[in-house]
């Protein structure tokens, strides 16, 4: 866990970058969470002052758009995509083995901050479907079966670690 | 990159570039759009490169845009004989090397192969997928590297930007663009010169270009596609317009979800600074511009117009009412045009050919081709540039190649949360923009989402809802609190709780959140129940009279049991189910517990046999 003070330092520098500029503040979050995959409450509040913008409109936007989360997200983001040409090939059963394979539901975190689920309303990638996307790499034709196999082998490497 | 000065250096420029493309040099292309990427298709890039450095052989590999074929992926194409081979494994790499590439042989196994005819097929454009296509704006990404401005430069790239900057004036650009009755390609179909024209005359400076690439709706990717594989032909686009309305800035709307864009046309857009295409005195016209990217935050809403300058600007996406129009009041306030990538990238083919020639192509009102994504329940899944016109059996059938695993066809969705289903019977429907608005759906940005006798028509009306419930920004209360309304009605018919005047209800509702919402994304929320009510009428009636759901998806109203004659007794299903519903002695036909199942499917989907039957 990072210090208070190093996610300020972290978000000031983030500001600065950005000439300290209003209008950025949607770029600004994007960047805070690439840094620490989540918008902790610390950076949010050191950018508001940076930027000079009060905490409610930082919270309003941090809040409006699906991309931003408020808790910290674990190692693995499982992206299970609820597109049409995905749900009419069956996402929603992918969606529920995924909730019993990993054991939660979607926007949850596992409590070994292993894998957080979150459903995306179409990541573009319509022939493949259904597609569940996992950090950057893309599985196409999902079935349940490959479900446990992609999820297995990311729990086996994370016992290696 | 050496700086372009005037429209005579780009000439000698793409001339130099073309004449250093020695034509009979082997050339590998290979799809990297996010499709055959699915399907490990860098690998098999990898392998190439790595087999014609240890044969220590001079060829070109050359990573391009999507093809479009996704259904067939990892693709390439061996040229210069044009041999296109499909679904391509690194273990192939080593012949098609060897064979293909350097003693023109064909690998037969690697060809399509016409699953009627079974006979194989050499060539891209002879594969019934491609026949029928017009691909004027898409043809391009599987030939260029879009990482490369050389590659543009290739083609003619950036020709039709001198012809309007050294030969044309703004009102004359204009006048061309309405001449080809270019229409927006986002959806609305507004007519992309009429807003030129307004945004010219507006009064307030500076004035801004946008293209929005936030493509929200499910099951469309053709905007990504083109932001993945041709970045300059929508930049080139860009300089255009904002020569002709007067802007010096712009900015191109990308959604979050699509790094690879994001990537490509960084990319892009620094190389055209480097050359001098964008920034200051652009092929010494005197003319400025420059584009910036933002990159959004996940919310269909921002597709609209005002919600996304609201992004822009740094705020939550909400739209507001447009009493005045935003080529007067846009971005900052300040005239703006808005346009999708797709329009954008129409615009160097009508500078560079011509009104006339642009009109020849499509229906009365509306012009050129458009690009669709063909997905769903079909044979053929991918992206497909056709004229305007064309009907949708040709686009299911000749194209699509019909309905996997011999199922009925049922309906085609069509203009993604604020369209709707389209059945068979109109399936001679030519499409265009106003044929579609006609049978209540609408173009949209060109998703097709093909369905089978296997898709619930409820349930799909009810998913759509689910989405624009998600995505409504709550500012209007009818949309807010409507959308989510009719969610539940739906969500009680599809769990059998369905009654009388349900249907009546969802139709007034319809009337009432179509009346109060500001935006689109209200005021076409119940299109998709709208649609479906009209042409599948009789599996509402299904679910709330009968409590049946005659397609099997709704699992309160299904049942699943397995069909003694064909279960072997193998025991899968018995091992995948996770509520131990199934069960049975190995060898002898096993039996479901309706009260232990779930209808989650997986024994449905272990099953060889095809055994479980639903009701």
């Amino acid at each position: 866990m990072e210090k208070t003070s190093d996610i300020a330092g972290k978000t000031k520098e983030i500001v600065k970058k950005h000439g300290g500029n209003k209008s950025s503040l949607i770029a600004i979050l994007q960047e805070i969470q690439g840094a620490f995959n989540y918008l902790p409450q610390e950076a949010l509040k050191a950018a508001g002052n940076a930027l000079g913008i009060p905490a409610s409109r930082i919270y309003e936007v941090a809040t409006f758009y699906n991309a931003f989360s408020l808790k910290p997200r674990g190692e693995h983001i499982v992206k299970i995509c609820m597109g049409t040409a995905c749900h009419v090939r069956g996402a929603s059963a992918i969606q529920d083995k995924m909730e019993r394979t990993i054991g939660i539901k979607p926007g949850e975190t596992s409590a070994d901050k292993k894998f957080t689920l979150e459903t995306v309303n179409c990541v573009g990638a319509c022939a493949l479907g259904p597609v569940v996307v996992i950090d950057t790499e893309y599985n196409g034709q999902m079935t349940m079966a490959k479900v446990d196999k992609i999820i297995g082998k990311l729990k086996e490497g994370a016992q290696q670690s | 990159m050496i700086k372009i000065n005037d429209a005579k250096a780009l000439r000698q420029i793409q001339n130099q570039i073309k004449e250093s493309y020695d034509p009979q040099k082997k050339l590998v292309t290979i799809c990297a759009g996010t499709g055959c990427r699915g399907y490990d298709c860098i690998r098999v890039k990898e392998a190439l490169e790595a087999e014609i450095s240890k044969q220590n052989i001079n060829v070109e590999i050359r990573a391009t845009g999507c093809f479009g074929f996704c259904e067939k992926g990892p693709l390439i194409v061996v040229h210069p004989q044009k041999i296109f081979y499909q679904q391509v494994k690194e273990k192939d790499v080593a012949d098609i090397v060897t064979k293909t590439v350097m003693q023109g042989e064909v690998i037969e196994k690697l060809l399509y192969r016409d699953p009627v005819s079974s006979e194989t097929v050499m060539k891209e454009e002879d594969v019934p997928f491609y026949k029928k296509q017009k691909r004027l704006v898409f043809g391009s990404n599987g030939i260029i590297d879009p990482t490369l401005i050389e590659s543009y430069l290739a083609i003619g790239g950036y020709s039709a930007l001198a012809k309007a900057l050294s030969e044309m004036s703004p009102e004359g650009i204009i006048d061309e663009i309405k001449k080809a009755s270019l229409r927006g390609r986002g959806g609305g179909g507004f007519l992309a010169g009429n807003k030129w024209e307004g945004c010219r005359k507006a009064h307030g400076s500076p004035k801004y270009i946008i293209a929005n690439g936030d493509e929200g709706d499910p099951g469309a990717y053709m905007d990504r596609s083109l932001m993945e594989g041709n970045p300059h032909s929508i930049i080139e686009g860009m300089i255009i317009g904002a020569y002709a309305i007067g802007a010096n800035e712009g900015y191109i709307y990308v959604r979050n979800e699509y790094p690879l864009a994001v990537l490509h046309l960084t990319m892009a857009i620094s190389s055209a600074r480097e050359s001098g295409l964008l920034g200051k005195n652009i092929l010494n016209s005197n003319f400025n511009f420059d584009v910036s990217i933002n990159k959004g935050g996940g919310a269909f809403v921002c597709g609209e117009s005002s919600a996304l300058f609201a992004s822009i600007e740094g705020r939550a996406g909400e739209p507001r009412a447009k009493y005045i129009h935003a080529v007067e009041k846009g971005l900052w306030d300040k005239p703006t045009v808005l346009n999708n990538v797709e329009t954008w990238a129409n615009v160097p083919l009508i500078i560079n050919q011509g009104a006339d020639w642009y009109g020849s192509i499509g229906t009365e009102k509306s012009k050129g081709t458009k690009i669709f994504s063909l997905v769903g329940k079909i044979n053929n899944t991918g992206l497909i540039e056709v004229p305007m016109g064309i009907t949708l059996r040709e686009i299911v059938y000749d194209m699509g190649g019909g309905i996997p695993k011999g199922r009925k066809f049922k309906a085609v969705q069509t203009g993604g949360p604020s369209g709707g289903c389209i059945p068979e019977s109109l399936l001679d429907l030519q499409v265009d923009f106003d044929k579609l608005y006609e049978v209540g759906s609408m173009m949209g940005s060109g998703g097709m989402i093909v369905m089978d006798d296997r898709s619930c028509m409820v349930d799909v009306a009810k998913y759509f809802l689910a989405f624009l419930q998600e995505e409504s920004c709550g500012k209007c209360v009818p949309c807010r609190e409507g959308v989510r309304r009719m969610r539940e009605i739906l969500e009680d018919i599809c769990a059998g709780k369905g009654k009388e005047g349900d249907i009546d209800l969802l139709e007034k509702m319809s009337q009432a959140i179509a009346d109060g919402s500001l935006c689109a994304l209200g005021g076409s929320a119940p299109n998709p129940v709208l649609s479906t009510i009209k042409y599948f009428r009789e599996e509402y009636d299904a679910h709330i009279k009968n409590h049946r759901c005659p397609a099997g998806v709704c699992k309160a109203l299904i049942t699943y049991s397995i069909d003694p004659e064909k279960c072997t007794g193998c025991g899968l299903c018995i091992k995948v189910c996770p509520t131990q519903a199934t069960s049975g002695e190995k060898k002898k036909a096993h039996t479901i517990n309706n009260d232990l199942c779930t209808r989650c499917g997986a024994c449905i989907e272990s099953c060889k046999f095809d055994a479980i039957n639903v009701e």
